[in-house]
């Protein structure tokens, strides 16, 4: 192959003919891929060396069962536990069925006109909005106008509208993945469209839908700026116990941590972390889950 | 709708007709209910548009637009307030450069590798690993980026401070490889099979046809890969908040605090503005710079896409 390279070199005078050097290249490619790589997975490796060896003594019973303190020994993330919880609960009560029912709209009703163009533009473009945009239309909005105040219920709306185009970009898949013959069949024996949808597309598409809901879960926990835009307290030493009380997060007690000076409160951030760490890997395991079972299916 | 009559069955009794209307009334209820709820996301654009506008425009009746845009102090929370939006934008544009060339040749190298390289099996290694480094809640990475990384670069460069752009940069710049390197995987992919076979059959190696043949086949998507990164650097708030300070600062010195757009959202934010105080309205005055910087962005990476979109058969 390489030795009659010769006779085209007349046409091409830059092209090298010796293939050792152009094998050596594709060599040299893949170990410079290698590197890259490895980056990603020496980052992540360090990361969570570093945040379990912080953490260490610090990760115990008090730790779960305590509210913040000044005192790092006392300090605990109980208020930024239930907070999650309770802002978590209220956000999916929300996200879910609107991302569901506006997929559902888009795949199985809307035509093709300019309106469902422009509502796929849109929600393509919110996509793209950064987070902390959100935090200042829950400010303005949820906060201030519909007066919640800085409180549970303003930041489950907020963050429920941050996860919306993530849940319906995840359930028109879901519902695009169910094979038209099942709503024929439907069709062909009498229901009408939503009992077609209701009963035979829905079902079938619930694994997908499913997992999109926890990966926007998954999502929604980690967020942090939204939440500090509409002020929700760094400082909880008390339990939410009404939509309308003022809480905090599990990622804005971390915040808090980190930007306190003392290392001790560095170590606390970092058992926050593992904390944290350890409810994503959860989720995104049950999705993961979820999506092998769904591939199993057809 | 046709009733069909035949003499056998029944003939449709009140109740039928009825059933069969608020059969239709539900269906016709359903579809608006539906419809409702699809227009929430036109809602929500609109709610970011005027609660964005709203605020901003009553910021700009007190403070002029072209101290806004010609000064360079930004000191709205001081005494004296001077109101110069480029302290925060050139803090923005240093942590987003940072960022971009840490992430953009580490995605597009791992992007060519995994879509031209790479084994089946290597590939199930790596893309899990990927979406684990993409789920990684952002306040994480500024604990690492303030914790472990500044540390280790105070050791390296002299006159680095606690608070810097560089080592928020470059955890950003790691934040984002994962977004980088799918999106560009997936303009790759989308490169014919039968442009690789062309190139292969005049006797190229891999080398050659991965960087002679597909990435400029697949460049108008690279290129919008890129965009976006941009965008979501800009966008980023809690790395840049922990680790990059909170001083504006007018300069482009990596090792010293600075203070970005998003950072500032956030400084204000921490404590209880009031309503309706020139600073809580200054948060919205760069919230809505910052909303139409990453909107242009967005919109022009997926122009870019269709207009320059080689078109194969």
């Amino acid at each position: 192959m390489a030795e009659d390279s010769s006779a085209l070199d007349r046409g091409a005078p830059v092209f090298k003919a010796s293939m050792q050097w152009r094998r050596l290249k594709s060599h040299f490619f893949v170990v410079l891929g290698l590197l890259s790589v490895l980056l990603g997975i020496v980052t992540l490796l360090v990361l969570l060396a570093d945040v379990i060896i912080q953490s260490t003594g610090w990760l115990d019973w008090q730790f779960f069962t305590s509210f913040d303190s000044r005192f790092p020994e006392r300090a605990g993330i109980k208020a930024a536990l239930f907070g999650t919880l309770y802002m978590m609960v209220f956000t999916m009560l929300m996200a879910v069925p609107l991302g569901v029912m506006t997929a559902i709209y888009l795949e199985e009703y809307a035509g093709d006109n300019w309106f469902t163009q422009f509502i796929q533009v849109n929600i393509a473009n919110l996509a793209g909005v950064p987070s902390i945009v959100y935090g200042l239309l829950g400010l303005q909005v949820f906060v201030r106008w519909m007066e919640m105040g800085r409180s549970v219920l303003a930041g489950s709306c907020t963050m429920a509208l941050l996860i919306l185009p993530i849940i319906i970009v995840a359930s028109r898949e879901a519902i695009r993945a169910v094979p038209p013959s099942m709503r024929e069949a439907s069709f062909a024996v009498g229901a009408s469209k939503w009992e077609t949808v209701r009963h035979h597309v829905l079902p079938y598409a619930l694994p997908g839908m499913l997992t999109g809901a926890i990966l926007a879960a998954a999502r929604a926990i980690g967020e942090t700026a939204p939440l500090i835009t509409i002020g929700a307290l760094t400082f909880v030493p008390f339990l939410p116990e009404h939509p309308l009380d003022r809480f905090t997060v599990l990622p804005i007690q971390i915040f808090n941590w980190v930007s306190r000076a003392q290392s001790e409160f560095h170590d606390l951030a970092a058992a926050g972390i593992i904390v944290l760490l350890v409810v994503l890997i959860a989720l995104n395991s049950v999705a993961i889950y979820l999506r092998q079972r769904l591939r199993t299916r057809y | 709708m046709a009733e069909d009559v035949s003499p056998f069955s029944h003939y449709p009794s009140r109740s039928d007709m009825s059933k069969r209307a608020s059969r239709n009334l539900k269906e016709e209820a359903i579809r608006y209910a539906l419809l409702a709820t699809a227009t929430l996301s036109i809602v929500t654009t609109f709610g970011i548009l005027f609660s964005l506008t709203g605020e901003t425009l009553l910021f700009f009746s007190e403070v002029s637009i072209i101290e806004f845009l010609t000064e360079t102090e930004w000191t709205p929370l001081f005494l004296i307030k001077k109101f110069g939006i480029w302290p925060l934008v050139t803090a923005t544009a240093l942590v987003a450069f940072i960022a971009l060339a840490v992430a953009i040749p580490t995605g597009l190298l791992i992007a060519i590798y995994l879509s031209e390289f790479a084994s089946p099996r290597v590939r199930d290694v790596i893309k899990p690993v990927l979406e684990v480094l993409a789920g990684v809640p952002t306040v994480v990475y500024g604990y690492f980026a303030l914790t472990l990384v500044t540390p280790i670069l105070q050791e390296f460069i002299p006159g680095m401070r606690i608070f810097n752009a560089l080592s928020a940069g470059i955890v950003m710049g790691i934040m984002i490889i994962p977004m980088v390197a799918s999106l560009s995987e997936d303009a790759i992919g989308a490169v014919p099979q039968a442009l690789r076979e062309g190139a292969y059959g005049l006797g190229a190696t891999r080398f050659e046809v991965a960087l002679q043949v597909v990435v400029p086949a697949a460049l108008s998507g690279i290129v919008a890969s890129a965009v976006l990164a941009l965008s979501r650097a800009v966008g980023e708030t809690m790395i840049v908040s922990i680790a990059a300070g909170q001083n504006p600062t007018f300069t482009l010195d990596p090792r010293v605090p600075i203070e970005t757009m998003t950072a500032y959202i956030v400084q204000v934010s921490l404590g209880d503005t009031p309503f309706a105080s020139l600073e809580y309205r200054t948060i919205f005055a760069v919230g809505t710079m910052l909303f139409f910087l990453t909107f242009a962005m967005n919109i022009f990476a997926h122009w870019f896409v269709r207009r320059f979109r080689e078109e194969y058969d």
